[in-house]
This record gives structure tokens, sequence and C-alpha cells, in this order.
């Protein structure tokens, strides 16, 4: 199962932070920081796995432009699978937002979670087909709109 | 819900905000604003606090104070702030607050709301931090919803349903039925959520699992489905039909076909299929071909698929992309056990992995080489292997060098090969060995007589060029004190000759004393080989003499203790000098004498003055006085102390109390005698029986000289008996071997035995008397007898 989700920046500044496993809150900062480092230290993209093993689970991490998205998640699940949801989340987010942007994330910071709720729920998948994902929030702005 | 604007003015500041200090003045700022809206009793900006004060928690400043607004808000009847309010009971809320509780009325009112999103936000939270007592009471609520009509709560409820197992295992019960049908669906959030929920079902329950194993059929039948479609726009990833989907399922089957053969069976065509079907260019298609490897490898399957398998996961290896040789190698490191074979045709690629710059590729190529290491490709492997460790990152240093010595511990082709091998480990990450590596170096080199030469040579090469490594100075000094001789001769067969004079070594030797680099256990090597030289060269035994005296006044005790003994041997014991520093015998491995070498050195010192009726109370040592009084007791004997390899045998046995085998050792002054073979029982007598302990003793002939006694010990009091020793001592010409007693503990009323056997020679064919000690702690005091044993059974008067 997914243990966490991470946005972090290069500068190491927290975007988005999700855990399913309760962490404390005086030990998020840590984990983040430490995680971020252990990503941010690897090398370049080409040269690089996108698996870390970290402590007694994994981390897998993608970097678009400046932001990281780092996923912890337990040793028996699939890393090729997580990875490529990774990607799939980073394509609904530019689909709602039309070629998502990392300030885009911070001003919205509650409706990527709402889009994240949708996607994960209690650290498993639950959909993956953008339509249906965006369906409950495109019809939440026409009623607040509208 | 338009977008918040006083939250994105919140944001905008805190961006704004240049240092530190600035940005926690603004958040403070904020929060108070906060805190004051929050007092008022009901204003339109709820939602938008709610909002920032979960941005600010983001950041990783206290929040604490919105969690009763948070409560407030889920109860309001307006979606927005219903959503936000859910939000912030997700993030700031979980089972240890007290204000949990509060939101488990809304949590119950909202399931049954007539607005769906409203229900899917109770789901969601109450799936996310949903406390034990929460999910019984909501428990047959999400039951119905799983049954109810609409798919967007369907999938939801499934996930919950996850959740609630998890917190009260007995729940699973209640969900069985509604997961089997929810298998029936087409839609694919709906499938996905009962597919979870049936995995965390049957790995609670192996019950379950059995009930489960029914569906396979139907499993297969979605997965033939997916397979085999053709495009759908609604689930396509990269020309591949809901992977996540095909992933999940996957791993279902997994659990369902383990140790099953009829499950197991049903599904070898399908695991056929999607292993030759999948597009694997893509890392989707990856992704589904490796959970499918990693399901065939786990189930019953047939050998063809196995094979199949395998070949997937060397495609894998010679993939560019780094993730995809890592799970490769994950993979291979599952089967390396079973498969070996298999795994060992990409030992090539491996290796190679072993070069890869990226860390976590290394870490995973090190763990699979070392398992891949077998007896005919040892040599090749260890090349490969040395290169890694001299250029790997620290983390993986120690792991690498441990693996190192234990494939060539296990595979070595020859013991030169061995010594060299460790050599060179310690040359290049000898500060990241365990530290038992020094005294089994020093095992290793003196069972290998015939390279002594070569290895004092190496050494003392190594030695000049560095001195930083610990270990590898230690054994380098350790090897100059023993087999300095042969490094002075200068010839040697093996390596190409040195010409090295005496004050070269001493001055090796005198380096690593005075080095600030050394470590004190170090110094100790260096100082006691310095004093074993003494003997084994001839010119400047006076140099050595100064160095001894001046480390007589030496800050660190152990090191002035030992000058100090070594100056009294040079000045009141010379005559035993050459005894006392003679060379050491072949240490045994796990003999009750194992230890590191250079304490050997140590004890023999120690005890040989002790056993010279000169009253110098240099060190006392008990055994020694004990063992002294037995040899007194059996008709005085003058021992002259005969420098016998033997000798040095003994001393371990003292510095370690386990029982006779230690008096034993050190009356064995006519050397050693090997083991007999065991033959048939003999006759048993019973020869000591006082303060119900009884002492039994069965014998056997072996050959014409040579005897096995047998001692049996058993304690028929009502208290136990601890630290139960034997000493044993016999005439002067017959030669007494006792092995290691079977255990110093008798338990009351003769519950269980010790055994002790102890191998006589007797060449000389004298009258067989033999004279045994018997201590041991019983309630507290130590008890100590003697008894005289005058006759065996199974000899003849004349003691044959």
């Amino acid at each position: 199962m997914i243990k966490f989700i991470l946005m972090v920046n290069r500068q190491g500044q927290t975007r988005l932070s999700r855990y399913y496993q309760p962490v404390e809150l005086n030990r998020r900062a840590l984990l983040e920081a430490d995680v971020v480092r252990c990503c941010l230290s690897r090398k370049k993209d080409q040269v690089s796995c996108s698996f870390v093993e970290y402590k007694d689970f994994k981390l897998v991490y993608r970097q678009y432009a400046a932001l990281y998205i780092v996923v912890g998640v337990t040793d028996s699940e699939n890393e090729l699978s997580v990875y490529e949801l990774v990607h799939n989340f980073v394509e609904v987010l530019d689909k709602y937002f039309s070629r998502v942007s990392e300030l885009d994330i911070m001003f919205n910071l509650d409706r990527v979670h709402v889009i994240l709720d949708e996607m994960i729920q209690n650290g498993h998948i639950v959909e993956t087909n953008k339509s249906r994902i965006l369906a409950p929030l495109t019809a939440l702005d026409k009623m607040a709109d509208g | 819900m338009s977008p918040s604007v006083p939250l994105q003015e919140m944001i905008r500041a805190i961006r704004s905000a240049r240092t530190q200090c600035e940005e926690r003045g603004v958040i403070q700022r904020e929060c108070a604003a906060i805190r004051a809206q929050f007092r008022q009793s009901d204003n339109g900006g709820r939602s938008h606090n709610l909002a920032k004060l979960l941005y600010v928690h983001m950041l990783g400043y206290p929040a604490h104070f919105g969690q009763m607004e948070c409560v407030r808000m889920i109860a309001s009847p307006r979606y927005s702030e219903k959503r936000v309010g859910y939000l912030g009971a997700m993030m700031l809320l979980d089972e240890k607050q007290d204000a949990s509780l509060l939101i488990t009325n809304s949590i119950k009112n909202d399931l049954s709301h007539s607005n769906q999103y409203v229900q899917s936000l109770a789901l969601c939270t109450l799936a996310c931090m949903g406390s034990a007592e929460m999910c019984r009471d909501l428990a047959p609520e999400i039951d119905r919803l799983l049954r109810a009509s609409n798919s967007y709560i369907k999938k939801k409820a499934a996930l919950c349903a996850v959740h609630i197992v998890r917190k009260v295992n007995d729940l699973g019960e209640l969900f069985a039925p509604a997961a089997r049908a929810l298998l029936s669906e087409k839609n694919h959030g709906v499938l996905h959520g009962a597919v979870v929920l049936i995995t965390e079902l049957c790995e609670r329950n192996p019950e379950t699992l059995e009930r489960f194993r029914k569906t396979v059929p139907d499993l297969v039948q979605i997965m033939k489905g997916l397979v085999i479609s053709g495009y759908s726009p609604e689930h396509d990833v990269a020309g591949i039909s809901d992977p996540f989907l095909q992933v999940r399922i996957l791993r279902l089957l997994r659990i369902l076909g383990r140790h099953n053969e009829a499950a197991s069976d049903a599904m070898n065509d399908l695991l056929a299929q999607v292993a030759t079907n999948t597009d694997s260019t893509k890392t989707v298609g990856n992704a589904v071909l490796y959970e499918t490897v990693l399901t065939v490898l786990d189930i019953k399957s047939e050998s063809g698929l196995r094979v199949l398998a395998v070949n997937i996961l060397g495609r894998f290896l010679l993939n560019n992309d780094r993730n995809i040789r890592y799970i490769a190698m994950i993979s291979l490191q599952k089967i390396v056990g079973t498969d070996h074979n298999a795994v060992q045709r990409h030992r090539g690629t491996i290796v190679d992995c072993l070069k890869d710059q990226d860390a976590s590729v290394k870490r995973r190529a090190l763990d699979l080489s070392l398992a891949l290491v077998s007896a005919s490709n040892i040599r090749s492997m260890m090349k490969e292997l040395l290169l890694f460790l001299s250029s790997c990152p620290p983390e993986l240093r120690s792991q690498a060098a441990s693996g190192i010595f234990n494939a060539a511990e296990r595979y070595a082709p020859s013991q030169r090969w061995h010594i060299d091998t460790i050599l060179h480990v310690l040359t290049t990450a000898g500060g990241d060995v365990r530290d038992e590596t020094v005294p089994n170096l020093i095992q290793l080199i003196t069972n290998a007589s015939e390279l002594h030469c070569y290895t004092v040579h190496k050494l003392y090469r190594a030695l000049l060029s560095d001195i930083s490594q610990q270990s590898l100075v230690q054994v380098a000094c350790w090897c100059i004190g023993e087999y300095g001789d042969l490094l002075l001769r200068g010839e040697c067969q093996e390596t190409e000759p040195v010409q090295v004079t005496e004050d070269d070594v001493l001055d090796a030797l005198e380096t690593v004393l005075q080095s600030h680099m050394s470590s004190p256990a170090t110094r100790g090597f260096a100082l006691t080989a310095t004093m074993k030289l003494s003997t084994r060269i001839t010119d400047n035994v006076d140099r050595i003499r100064s160095i001894v005296s001046i480390y007589g006044s030496c800050i660190d005790v152990e090191l002035q203790q030992r000058a100090v003994e070594y100056n009294a041997l040079f000045k009141k014991y010379d005559h035993m000098r050459a005894a006392v520093l003679e060379r050491m015998p072949v240490i045994e491995k796990n003999s009750p004498g194992h230890m590191n070498g250079e304490s050997m050195g140590e004890a023999i010192k120690e005890i040989q003055p002790a056993k010279v009726k000169q009253g110098e109370p240099l060190l006392p040592l008990q055994p020694a006085n004990q063992v002294c009084d037995l040899l007194d007791l059996l008709g005085g004997s003058e021992e002259t102390l005969q420098p016998s390899p033997a000798v040095g045998g003994t001393a371990p046995g003292l510095s370690i109390n386990t029982g006779s085998s230690a008096g034993g050792d050190l009356l064995d002054l006519l050397g050693g005698l090997e083991p007999a073979p065991a033959v048939a029982p003999a006759p048993t007598v019973q020869v000591y029986d006082k303060d119900g302990v009884t002492l039994t003793l069965s014998c056997e002939k072996q050959s014409d000289s040579g005897l096995t006694v047998t001692l049996t010990a058993s304690n028929s009091t009502d208290s136990d008996i601890s630290s139960f020793t034997l000493q044993a001592a016999v005439p002067k010409s017959v030669q007494l071997h006792m092995k290691a007693p079977s255990g110093d503990f008798l338990p009351a009323r003769g519950a269980a035995k010790v055994t002790q056997t102890v191998a006589l020679n007797n060449p000389n064919k004298v009258n067989l008397k033999m004279r045994i000690r018997v201590s041991y702690t019983k309630q507290g005091s130590a008890f100590q007898d003697t008894v005289q044993i005058d006759t065996f059974p199974g000899l003849n008067a004349a003691g044959h």
C-alpha cells in the first residue's frame, strides 16, 4: 500500500503532503526533509533509478521540471505500477488545470486534494480514468458558479 | 467552489517573505486572525479560514486549534463548508484526538445523505481516520452502500470496507458476500475496489481465502477481457487496457494460487497469454509483465511457464532503463535459491551492473552477485567483486567486504589465493571489516605453513606502504613477529625476494608503535612482535631491549604492563626467553582454546613464570596453581620446561574457565595425543560417591598403548550443581589428553549427566594410575575433592 505522497520542489519546500499511515506531526517535517535529501542527491535522470530503498520501505520518485513527486510504498507493492500512477496523477492535473505548474498546485491546494482523494483512497488506487476522476470536480465547479 | 481568494492572498504574502523569520511573522499574524474569527459565531468566510489553516498546517506549523472548527463545519449544511471541514478532519484529526468522536454522528448522517458527493466525503473521511469504535458502529451502513446501485459510491465504499477490515478483523465476514457480488461489475473503479477488498480479506483470514478460491475463474475471465480487448479509450494507458486493474488482479491471483495446485492450473493459460501478448516497449507493459512474473514464480506453475518468466526477467536485465533492471534484479534475488542455474545464465549482465553509476542498482547487483558465487566461477567473480569494492559507495562497503569473506571462505581454490584475497580486501577497505577478521586471518595463515615466507613478504611490503588500516597493520605485525626470520633470510620462491635487514624491520615496527594513527590494540601487537623478534634475530637485541624499556613508562596501561613484563623477561628470565617466544602452533578453529592469536602469546608468557617454583608473584593464576598441586601429588616432579609446541597449545586453556580441558592441557607437557577412534563400550566402575555426587568410569582400549576413559557424573541431591569441573593427573610417562566435557551443570535428582572423555597413551607400559580432582558449586558454596584410581576396569593389573 501507499504510505504517503509528497510534492517537493528543489529548494525542499513541501507543496503537497498526504499521509495514508498516521505519522506524528513533529516527525513529518523530519521525514520529508530526509526523503527529499535522498532524492535530490541522486544524479541526473538518465543515470538514476527511480526507486530508492529507504529504511524499511521504498520510495518511488519522479521529477517534473522543478517539482519532485515522491511516493512512499511498502515492499510488497509493484514499483513500476506506482511509477505509472504518479504519471497518471500528473496527467489528470494537467487536464484539469490545462498545463499545470507549481503555482497552480500551490494556489489551488484544496482542489488538488480533492483530485487526489478521488484517485487514491486509504493507500490504494480507486480510480485511474481521467474523465471519471474529474467528473465530480467539474460538477462542483458548475454548482458553485451557477 | 470558487477559488479561495483570501487563501490565495495569504499564500502570496507567505511567498513574498524573504527570510524564515519574516515568514513566521506572517503566519503568526494570520493564525491570530483565524483564531479570532473562529471565536465569532457564524460568518461566511469560515471555509476560507479553515483552508488557510490547512495550508499553514502543511508547512509544518501547529494548527490544532482548528479541530473544533472542523467538527462544526462538518455539521454545516453547506457543501463548501462540509468539504473543507472533512478535509480538515482528515488532515488534522486522527483517532487519538478526542474531537474525532464528535464527528461520528455527522458521518453517520452524511452516509445516508441524498447527495452522492456528500456521501463520498463521509466515506472518504471514515476510510482515512476511522477508529475501531466508529468502524464497528458504521459497518452495517457500509455494507448497505456496497450493494447500492450507484457505482461512484460503491467503489468508495469498497475501499472504506478495506479500512474497516484492517481496524476490526472480525468484520471481514460481514463484507465477504458483498465483495463476491461486486466482482460481476462492469465499472472498473468498482472492480478495482472489489479486488482490493478481496485481497485484504484473503490476507487476513485463511478460511476466507479458501472460499474465494472459487472466484479464480471469474478473475481469469475479467483478465482475459482486459488483455484481449481492443483499444478502449476509457481505460487506456499507453496502449494497455487499464494496467492498474490488471496488476491488481494478478496480485490477487498470486495470493489465491499459492500452495494450491487446482487454482494454479486454472491460471496457467491466462498467465502465459498475458506474458506473451503484453507490449513491453512501454513502462506500463513492463509493469504488467513484472507482476505476471512475480505471480508465476510464486504459485505452483508448470515448468514451461517458469522458464518463460525467467526469460522475461533476462530481457528486463538487458533493458537500458535502469528501473527495469532494478526490478529484474529484485525478482531474480527471490528465485536465486530455487532456480540457481537459470539465474547463473545471466551472471555476466549482473556483474556488469556492478559498475553502474546508480546506487540502488549497485546495491541489488551486489546482493545478487554474492548469491551467485559458486565453486566454478569463484576466480572471475572475485576479481569483479574486488574491483567493485575499490569503487563502491561507503554505505555498501562493509556489506561487500563481509560478503567477499564468506564467499572466499566457502569456495577458495587454494590457500594462497585465499590469503591474497583477504589481503587485498584489507588494503582497500580495511576500515570497514568486522573485528573477527584479524583472528580469522591469523588462523588461516598459521594453517598454511608452506606459505609463511610468501605471506610475511607480502605483509611487510603492505606495511611499508600504508599503516592506516588497523586490521592490516595488526596482522602484518603479528606475522613479522612470528616469521621474522623467514623475512630476513631474504629468499622466497613465490615472490621476488627483497633484501631486508634487521634494522629495516625494526624501523617498520617502531613506526607503527609511534604513529598517531595506530590504535592501542595495534600498538600492543607491534610491541609483542618486537619482543618476539628478539629471539629470531641476532644483532640488534640491544635495540629491542631499549625499545621495550622505553614503553615501560608509557601512559597506556596495557602497553606499560606488557613492556614491564618483557623487561622482566630480559632481565630475570633470560634463559626462558627462547622458549617463551617460540613459534606458535597451528590454531584450531572453534576449539575451546580458539582466541585471538595475540592473547595466546599473552597467556604463554603469563603462566610460565607462575609454574616455575621460584616464588615469583608475577601473575598468580589460580588454575595453574591447582594443577601444580596435582602434579606435586603424583610424587614430585621437577619439571624442566621442555620447549615444545604443546606448550603453546596449553596456554589458551588457562585463560578461560571452561572445565578441565584447562588442567588437562597444561599437564600435556609431553606432547599432545591424537584422539583415538571410539570402540565398543566397556565395563564401568563407580569411582567416587560422596555428598550425592557420583562419578563412574569406563575405559576402552584403543591400541596397544592407547586408552580412552569416559567419566560420567551425576547428581542425586535435591539441589542443582553448577560449574562442575574435573581435573586429572597421571604418572609422568603417561600422556593425557582431555576432551571438552559435555557440560558443567548437573541438575538435581539425576535429571541429566555430564560426561568427559579422556584419552591416555601409555607407551612405556607403566602402572596406570589416575588422580581426579572434582570441583563444583552447590547452593552458592564451592566444593572440592580428590580421588585416586588405581585399577581400571578392562585392564589387567599391570595397567597395559
